[in-house]
């Protein structure tokens, strides 16, 4: 069993304004493995909260360019830079492959995603989100605390929630909550149980409100839900569904 | 949707009837391992788990995944009853390792 950080991986889905500032966190504390997935270029709008990008940046890929930024201030990590998008085609690969999952992605069918391998992998996984003034952060222990099924069931319907694009971030409010991402990370791979484990913490900055809700198992989750749902005793008569246009 | 007969309840002779049953017919990667997983969270080493899937990724994964994570494949045939693309199963779960040394 490893025991230094240096032995340990770490998965961070995006590398902006909540990916980025987790990145550094992970490197700077000594996490040896970084594996990171991003499909996107760097855009002028992105350097207010982005802080693995500058001016030079602009144009070339993030996965690459954050690549470089970690490498120059931690010569040490080893930084696996996948351009691409996290997709259910490598999904669970990649998540079996690391110690700890950290979500900064920007849409609700990438954490989702993100959720589902988790519990798939049985990996611990880092969720967090920023929209405009306010934060959340929940740690998902499979099996052992509810994942994002357990307080959604499903994805909103597209369009229904504004996007980051589209309602906006306060800047600083990204790299606040990438850090928090990145410090919860480093403590599930120190052996300690997680700050966020089934509780979310939601962060209104303006009024400087926080409040955690406990998020446990669901039985009728359809990803980590008991045994009533999912399972049964193999003698009791299966439901057959005969595909469309099957007699 | 109609409801049918249970799978034919014959295996390998050698092999002890499934003790339980996950049926992730309706879900899609990576939410067919995850309840597969859970599924065999739920029963002991040794015991099986009769998992009913379709042709596909499903079924292309599911048993792969399986055997690396330690289990074995004791069946795994068509199901014709529920359609052309059913299929079942039969995984014997190997002993305990956890996924994870970081989950208390």
């Amino acid at each position: 069993m490893s025991t230094t950080l240096a032995d340990k991986s770490a998965l961070v889905i995006g590398a902006g304004g909540l990916g980025g500032p987790a990145l550094l966190t992970l490197a700077s504390a000594g996490v040896g493995r970084l594996v990171l997935v991003e499909d996107d270029s760097v855009e002028s709008s992105n350097l207010n909260r982005q802080p693995l990008f500058g001016e030079s940046d602009l144009g070339q890929r993030k996965a690459a360019a954050a690549a470089r930024r970690l490498a120059r201030l931690v010569p040490t990590v080893n930084v696996e830079a996948l351009d691409r998008r996290f997709d259910e085609a490598s999904a669970l690969e990649l998540a079996r492959s690391v110690d700890v999952l950290l979500d900064g992605s920007d849409n609700f069918a990438t954490k989702f995603l993100a959720s589902d391998v988790a519990v798939a992998a049985g990996k611990p996984l880092v969720h967090a989100g920023v929209l405009r003034f306010t934060v959340q952060i929940l740690t998902i222990l499979p099996g052992r605390t509810g994942c994002l099924r357990c307080l959604f069931e499903e994805p909103p319907p597209a369009g229904a929630v504004p996007t980051c694009a589209e309602a906006g971030v306060l800047g600083p409010l990204a790299g606040f909550a990438g850090a928090l991402m990145g410090a919860e990370a480093v403590r599930l791979l120190s052996g300690e149980r997680g700050t966020y484990a089934g509780r979310l913490m939601v962060y209104e900055s303006r009024g400087a409100h926080a409040r955690t809700v406990p998020v446990r198992v669901r039985a009728g989750c359809p990803a980590c839900g008991s045994l009533q749902h999912q399972v049964e005793a193999a003698s009791v008569e299966v439901e057959v569904t005969r595909p469309e246009g099957q007699a | 949707m109609e409801t049918g007969g249970a799978p034919a309840r014959s295996g390998p002779a050698d092999r002890e009837p499934p003790a339980r049953r996950v049926d992730i017919r309706d879900v899609s990667c990576p939410l067919t391992w995850a309840r597969t997983r859970v599924a065999l969270g739920q029963i002991l080493a040794g015991e099986t788990l009769e998992v009913l899937l379709l042709a596909g990724e499903a079924l292309d994964n599911v048993p792969r995944t399986a055997e690396e994570e330690g289990h074995s494949v004791a069946l795994r045939e068509p199901w014709p009853d529920a359609g052309g693309r059913a299929w079942r199963v039969w995984l014997v779960k190997g002993a305990p390792r956890p996924a994870s040394e970081l989950l208390p």
